[in-house]
């Protein structure tokens, strides 16, 4: 798959998903901790969310860090926008910025605890 | 490939001149670490810009030779 159509198929995932996660291995078998840290955030928040396994994809995995600029994996989307990687998103779900992002956006969460 | 604190303190320090850099070793493999990073470049800047400036600053090795660098960025108080 060329570059354009990975990056055609990247936006196309975080327009249709509100709540888009690019992660190592999937949300039932994580396959990395950082991965599975993201999926137990998301989780413990009820929050619905759309997961792809870039250990499937080479090319996937590729693209998604041309896409963002961001070399590492998970990526975590919200209504098309990149938020971040594990260390944000811990950081985010810790001082309640997460909970905010969610509810600006209309995503139904229920609040950390 | 691993990578020494001091190679991406130095990297850092490169990049961000008046930055003050800590750099800690997670798992004694080169390849785990920790890093704080104070700079006034990042005054004003997101939490993810904060991040891709170390990034950039790391030329490429982060992902590859670097596998998990946990960052701690901010402005000075």
């Amino acid at each position: 798959m060329s570059q354009d159509l990975v990056a055609e198929r990247i936006t196309k995932d975080i327009t249709e998903n509100p709540v888009m996660l690019y992660m190592k291995g999937t949300a039932m078998f994580p396959q990395c901790g950082f991965s599975a840290r993201v999926v137990q955030i998301l989780s413990h928040m009820n929050v619905p969310f759309k997961t792809a396994n870039v250990l499937e994809d080479m090319e996937l995995r590729e693209g998604v860090k041309r896409f963002s600029n961001w070399p590492t994996v998970p990526q975590l989307y919200v209504k098309g926008e990149f938020v971040g990687g594990c260390d944000i998103i811990t950081e985010m779900y810790q001082t309640g910025e997460l909970a905010t992002l969610f509810s600006e956006n209309g995503i139904t969460h229920s609040v950390a605890a | 490939m691993a990578m020494s604190a001091g190679a991406i303190e130095s990297l850092i320090r490169t990049a961000i001149p008046d930055a003050r850099v800590t750099v800690e070793d997670l798992a004694g493999d080169g390849d785990h670490y920790a890093a704080t990073v104070v700079s006034e470049q990042f005054r004003g800047l997101s939490r993810l810009k904060q991040h891709q400036m170390i990034y950039a600053a790391l030329q490429g090795r982060m992902g590859g030779e670097l596998h998990a660098l946990a960052l701690q960025t901010s402005a000075p108080d």
